[in-house]
């Protein structure tokens, strides 16, 4: 593994066959284990990054490297979701019906963890997020703060190296919204995972090791 | 959990599509079943009436339906004299109404007939049949419906006649059905001295080829058909049993459409639930592979709920008076297997586009524009 465990070398990607210029030739660096911050205003073009990185999306030109995986092939992207990185989202994007057990384990149905082994990791996982008395209610049944957490749940069990926050706590009061971002940035700290958060909150940029500051399709570090 | 795991509680978590799905099936299947078996039944009973001690059947050539047939009683004592010939019985097929029942399927037959061997005598005497003017004898369920019993008059079309016993045959037709003295029949048919058909049984059966070939040079007229061969030249047979395929695979569409329906509806609703699916490391295979586990489990529920719908319906249609006990239903295991595979191929006929449309989700433009 090269000394950085997320590389982004000359990235464009654009929408609308290429009317909508989204990021421009961003290039970043970012080492495993580092908490860093995309910050920019909405529509900057964070999202689109993150979906790069984590191979939810393709890039028009440039090259990506992921904890060794290039999000640009089509089997390293299916290995990338699976085992490197984990997804959690403003919506929180957690299925309704599902109660908040089999919302956290789908990322280990789609990989095939053995059931032992998945319901250790739930009862680890819940443990963490301080969740346990939530096992078996549905979405409708958890706060705005229980959803989130849920979400990173889900998004914790297959051991990712990576966790890829998108406005985490955009959809949260402040209150919950620090909550969320403390459990965020405990990980890091706790489990070693690398944790990329886009926000539009500086507060929580500067809470950060590193930020980098996306506008008009540009990004570029900020010195802490 | 594991993949059943998730798909069994996405159906149970959303009882009315599922119920929806199943219905379906379930109609089709049900529909099936009872179309087949009533018409195979029926088909079974006709052949059985044909068949029993007879090893050949004698009738007009190119008739469309046997009781349109008609064998002079020259052509079947020439025949009964045939020194191969065990014994030639001739039946005279009729249908008349009686009182409130549209419908009376009527036989007339001799004396040493083997049907009226066969049955079972519920009341008057075997050897008094034919021997008493103007009587007849009504199958068991006939009697029920026209409320008879020995010795009593009964309308039968535009005559009356005195009942001479009461018989069980175990076959449907027949025990719906009146039996007349061959003469009786004659007379109030109008046929005198004609029959419809010529239940045939040989010395040998080996000489059957010749048997037929020396009747059919005789009598340019008539057909000679060994039981077999009649039940899959009948073109009477044929047509039934083409319709009851025709309806049952019609009924069986509307459940393959109705599955399709039901699981596109359902993807399509679906469409950023999938799409988190796939983010949370989902393949395009186990994407498909849950929409047609769906389908699949649908289709199995929707077979055994209209498997069970179907017999049920069958056990009333046979105990419906109205229907003077002609439902015989003829249920074979090849049958079930059948309808169980149709059901399967289309219910997951109906989820391959669905499947095929959610493993195709592009996980961000999904939740982009979802």
């Amino acid at each position: 593994m090269s000394e950085h465990s997320i590389t982004v070398q000359n990235v464009c990607k654009s929408f609308e066959n290429g009317r909508i210029p989204v990021l421009k030739h961003v290039n970043l660096k970012i080492r495993h284990g580092q908490r860093v911050a995309l910050w920019g205003a909405s529509g900057s073009g964070k999202t689109t990054l993150l979906n790069l990185i984590g191979g939810l999306d393709l890039p028009d030109a440039g090259q990506l490297d992921t904890f060794g995986l290039n999000p640009t092939l089509e089997a390293h992207r299916l290995k990338l979701r699976r085992e490197v990185v984990g997804f959690v989202f403003q919506l929180h994007n957690l299925i309704p019906y599902l109660t908040v057990k089999e919302n956290i384990l789908i990322p280990a149905i789609a990989l095939g963890v053995p059931h032992a082994e998945a319901e250790s990791r739930l009862k680890e996982t819940l443990e963490i997020l301080k969740m346990s008395h939530r096992i078996d209610h549905r979405m409708q049944d958890l706060s705005g703060g229980e959803r989130q957490r849920t979400a990173i749940g889900r998004a914790l069990i297959n051991r990712p190296k990576v966790l890829l926050a998108d406005e985490p706590t955009g959809a949260l009061d402040e209150a919950t919204g620090d909550v969320v971002f403390e459990i965020l940035r405990g990980l890091a700290k706790d489990i070693g995972v690398t944790v990329v958060i886009a926000t539009h909150e500086r507060r929580f940029a500067e809470a950060c090791d590193r930020i980098f500051r996306v506008h008009s399709g540009h990004v570029e570090e900020v010195a802490q | 959990m594991r993949m059943p795991t998730l798909v069994l509680t996405n159906l149970r978590r959303h009882r009315v599509r599922t119920f929806f799905g199943v219905a379906g099936i379930a109609f089709g299947v049900a529909a099936m079943l009872t179309v087949l078996a009533v018409v195979l039944g029926a088909i079974g009973m006709f052949r059985n009436i044909l068949e029993t001690g007879s090893q050949y059947m004698v009738f007009e050539r190119n008739v469309s339906d046997l009781f349109f047939s008609s064998v002079p009683k020259l052509s079947w004592q020439t025949v009964a004299g045939m020194p191969e010939v065990a014994s030639a019985q001739p039946v005279l097929f009729g249908i008349v109404n009686a009182p409130g029942h549209p419908v009376v399927t009527c036989f007339g037959v001799e004396a040493d007939n083997a049907r009226v061997d066969a049955a079972i005598w519920l009341s008057g005497e075997r050897e008094d049949f034919g021997n008493e003017p103007n009587t007849v004898y009504l199958g068991v369920r006939a009697a029920e419906f026209m409320k008879a019993d020995l010795g009593d008059s009964v309308e039968i079309g535009k005559g009356v006649f005195l009942v001479g016993g009461i018989l069980e045959t175990q076959n449907g037709f027949e025990d719906g059905g009146v039996f007349f003295p061959l003469a009786l029949a004659q007379a109030y048919f109008h046929r005198e001295e004609l029959a419809s058909i010529i239940s045939v049984n040989l010395n040998d059966i080996a000489e059957g080829d010749a048997f037929k070939a020396r009747v059919e040079a005789a009598f340019p007229d008539l057909v000679v058909l060994a039981n077999e061969e009649f039940a899959s030249n009948y073109s009477q047979f044929k047509i039934l049993t083409a319709t009851a395929w025709a309806v049952g695979l019609c009924a069986f569409l509307l459940g393959g459409m109705s599955v399709a329906n039901t699981m596109t509806m359902s993807v399509f609703t679906r469409i950023r639930e999938i799409a988190i699916l796939r983010v949370c490391g989902f393949s395009r295979r186990q994407a498909a592979l849950l929409i047609l586990g769906e389908g699949g489990i649908i289709a199995v529920l929707g077979v055994c709920l209209g498997l069970l719908s179907g017999f049920g319906l069958l056990l009333v249609l046979q105990y419906i008076p109205q229907l003077q006990g002609y439902i015989q239903a003829s249920v074979s295991p090849l049958m079930i297997i059948g309808i169980f595979a149709t059901a399967l191929l289309t219910s997951l006929s109906g989820s391959i586009y669905p499947a095929w449309f959610a493993s195709r989700i592009q996980p961000a433009e999904a939740l982009r524009y979802e």
